[in-house]
């Protein structure tokens, strides 16, 4: 193995974070016609943070490698993230299918194989169905260290690298050499906006298109959702006119 | 010392003058009749004793403007929740010939809705009821005193935009909108609440209920009366209830913030966009660079066209584009070109495209953000003119040598008044706004900005004001917009419906 760092950071398309996600008629799933995707907000911190790794440490990077799961409408975070400073990108084409993290975790495997890379950053769980299991799933698969939920990432000369991660209480530090995969915290930087003349040369950035056969993965789905329901809606508050109404109307709820 | 005299400035900027004692020439009017023991109880009776504030400090956020230019003696507030209240309301005073001034979020720019001396305020932010909507017409009806932002939030869910957006949004109420003709952020796209305000309800001066809350699209029978109140900022009836047609909510909307070197490539830029976008142009606002710096020192987070390691970009101007459409993918390849276009002709210099949600948010605050950043330093004269595009931007550089021939204006040396010029507006609309940003509010400032700016727009064939209305501050400069016979018809009118002139007096005409 050369001593050059090949940074990968997987990426994924969800629903806008802004946005407040909504149950289908069906109750099966948060609907999706008609409403905004864009890049899971942690992964674009970890975008941000690979790029930022690579102009302060130009000889050490090789390169920045983004992949995505998902339809072909995933390319455009693809195109974001070529944008923002990634070299290269590939898309793992699954069509509309759900893919639970399990399989996720393989399939990142497979492109860690193919692209070669040693450092994998991630942002430690997406949006959407928030399981924060990705980062440490394909740790275990690949035998390799993990720093989650990473606030300050340093890569010191030797290749190592000293991630402080936030705990209750105060900073841990932990310090890994390569491979490794960082998890990527909300706190660890702030991603800016790509400008214009970037995103028309990453047009002309590659970008694959990978089949999950070709990867010799077959999705299957090991988890059922048997319904999803919204949560109670909140009473509307009363208003009491001095102490002793609000006392009553405490003991009238029995909350004291 | 130091921490003494910023003392005394947090503690200077904190009072507000009393209008009457800035403008000293304006006396009250002496036929008004003065409030009364037995009138506060008359209107306690009616309303109760919650909707009747007397209290000085409660009153005290009734008797100002947010700029903090404006401020009233009123000692009587009056919360009605009904139409029919707002009826009783006006025929009592009408009978005692008791001035009033009705008020609705008060977010005016020119001190419409606060009151000159001690007029009763009318706050209709308790009739804040939405009434009905239809689904297939798309036609709103609701209570005047309905917040902005509440209805569009309302009207998402159906669906649909309310058809006018504006910086205010979250405080300004429907019936304010109306009753100043409100322009706002949409107007390109949605055109003017005259075109899309389909009836109303009106309390006339001696408590007359007029109710046109029809939802016709097409009535041509008689005069066109709602549009009479449409702009009459409360000189002649009380909007208590709009019915107003909504435009389909776009499902895609785009956000591009660009970098420019002169005005000119403005005016290129937005004929091209109009060329190019077409039917999915929603917005083009101007902004100047001194806009910009003005918004950093508020915002304190740095510039989206900011490079890195530099806290703010080098270009001399703006440009804010916002898109609507049905398709995004159609939207983002037409808005793409477009943007290709305009850089590969060097027109823009630099540029960035929303994302995402929170970036478009980020992307709006620095053009909507620009009003509340102008009253940074303490206090600002807004100006809102309509104007030919080509000369539009020659007011503010000819505004800026003036305060500097005058020694007032000084970024740094905090003894000049004047801390900045900054333009920004609507171009799709030819509206600017004038900002002159200020540390305090200064009669020498005054005398070099009026009536040289008004005269400069009379000169060009503008307007003093686009869409802030007259209010208090351009009452005695109508004249540099409007004909002798046009002033005339507006006050025989005027007269004849408040013959007393109870409403809203000391402003508009």
């Amino acid at each position: 193995m050369s001593s050059k760092i090949r940074i990968l950071v997987p990426v994924k398309r969800v629903i806008d974070a802004a946005l407040k996600p909504r149950i289908n008629k069906a109750g099966t799933g948060v609907e999706s016609k008609g409403v905004k995707f864009s890049m899971n907000p942690f992964d674009d911190i970890a975008v941000e943070e690979a790029v930022k790794i690579k102009s302060e440490h130009k000889a050490a990077v090789e390169s920045i490698h983004a992949v995505t799961i998902g339809s072909s409408k995933a390319q455009d975070i693809l195109r974001v993230a070529l944008a923002k400073g990634v070299d290269t990108s590939s898309l793992v084409d699954v069509g509309d299918a759900e893919v639970e993290p399990l399989q996720v975790s393989k399939i990142l495997k497979k492109v860690q194989e193919l692209k070669d890379s040693n450092l994998i950053i991630l942002g430690k769980q997406a949006i959407d169905d928030d399981s924060n299991q990705t980062g440490q799933m394909l740790a275990g698969l690949l035998g390799w260290p993990q720093a989650t939920n990473a606030s300050k990432v340093k890569i010191n000369d030797d290749l190592t690298v000293e991630v402080e991660r936030e705990v209750d209480g105060g900073v841990e530090v932990v310090k890994a050499s390569l491979p490794l995969i960082i998890s990527t915290d909300l706190r660890l930087n702030e991603p800016k906006f790509v400008t214009l003349p970037k995103m028309m040369k990453a047009k002309k950035k590659p970008l694959e298109v990978l089949k999950t056969d070709a990867l010799g993965i077959v999705i299957e789905e090991r988890l059922e959702t048997l319904k999803l329901e919204e949560p109670p809606a909140r009473k509307a508050g009363v208003r009491v006119s001095n102490v002793d109404e609000l006392i009553e109307k405490l003991k009238e709820l029995k909350a004291i | 010392m130091s921490f003494k005299l910023l003392a005394r400035r947090f503690y200077s900027s904190k009072i507000v003058k009393l209008t009457s004692e800035s403008y000293p020439n304006i006396k009250r009017d002496s036929k008004y009749g003065k409030i009364t023991p037995q009138t506060i109880e008359f209107f306690q009776n009616l309303l109760g004793s919650s909707s009747t504030i007397t209290d000085n400090d409660l009153l005290s956020s009734y008797n100002e403007d947010q700029m903090r230019k404006y401020k009233g003696q009123s000692q009587l507030c009056l919360k009605p929740k009904t139409t029919e209240q707002v009826s009783q309301i006006l025929k009592y005073c009408n009978e005692f010939k008791l001035a009033v001034v009705p008020q609705g979020g008060n977010t005016g720019l020119v001190g419409g809705s606060i009151p000159v001396f001690d007029e009763i305020i009318i706050s209709l932010s308790n009739l804040n009821k939405i009434r009905s909507f239809d689904q297939v017409s798309g036609i709103l009806k609701v209570d005047a005193g309905v917040v902005l932002e509440t209805a569009d939030s309302y009207l998402a869910e159906q669906g649909y935009i309310f058809p006018l957006d504006l910086g205010a949004k979250g405080s300004c109420h429907i019936g304010g909108n109306v009753a100043t003709n409100a322009g706002g952020l949409r107007l390109l796209r949605y055109g003017s609440l005259h075109g899309s305000v389909l009836g109303l309800e009106v309390v006339l001066p001696d408590g007359t209920i007029l109710n046109s809350m029809n939802s016709l699209r097409k009535d041509n029978t008689g005069y066109d009366l709602k549009q009479l109140f449409i702009g009459s900022e409360g000189t002649i009836g009380i909007i208590t209830g709009v019915s107003i047609l909504c435009p389909s909510r776009p499902k895609a909307v785009n956000i591009a913030f660009l970098g420019l070197d002169s005005y000119e490539a403005v005016q290129k830029t937005f004929q091209r966009a109009k060329n190019e976008l077409c039917e999915i142009l929603s917005a083009f606002e101007f902004m100047d660079k001194e806009s910009q710096l003005q918004t950093l020192k508020f915002l304190k987070t740095s510039h989206p066209l900011a490079e890195d390691g530099e806290e703010f970009p080098d270009y001399n101007f703006y440009v804010l584009i916002e898109t609507s459409g049905s398709n995004k993918e159609h939207d983002d390849f037409k808005l793409e070109t477009f943007l290709e276009s305009v850089m590969e002709d060097e027109l823009v210099l630099n540029g960035v495209v929303s994302q995402d949600e929170s970036q478009l948010k980020t992307l709006w605050n620095w053009r909507e953000g620009i009003s509340e950043a102008s009253t940074f330093d303490g206090g600002v004269y807004k100006y809102d003119v309509s104007l030919p595009l080509p000369v539009m931007y020659d007011l503010v550089n000819e505004t800026r040598t003036r305060l500097q021939d005058a020694d007032l204006i000084s970024i740094d040396d905090s003894t000049k008044p004047v801390v900045d010029v900054v333009g920004y507006g609507h171009i799709g609309d030819g509206n600017l706004h004038l900002n002159v940003c200020v540390r305090e509010y200064n009669k020498n400032v005054e005398k070099v900005l009026e009536p040289f700016i008004y005269k400069w727009i009379q000169n060009k064939n503008g307007s003093i004001s686009a869409e802030h209305g007259l209010g208090f501050q351009k009452k005695n400069y109508i004249g540099y917009s409007k004909s002798e016979i046009e002033i005339k018809m507006i006050k025989d009118l005027k007269n004849h419906y408040d013959p007393n002139g109870i409403l809203n007096p000391y402003k508009y005409v």
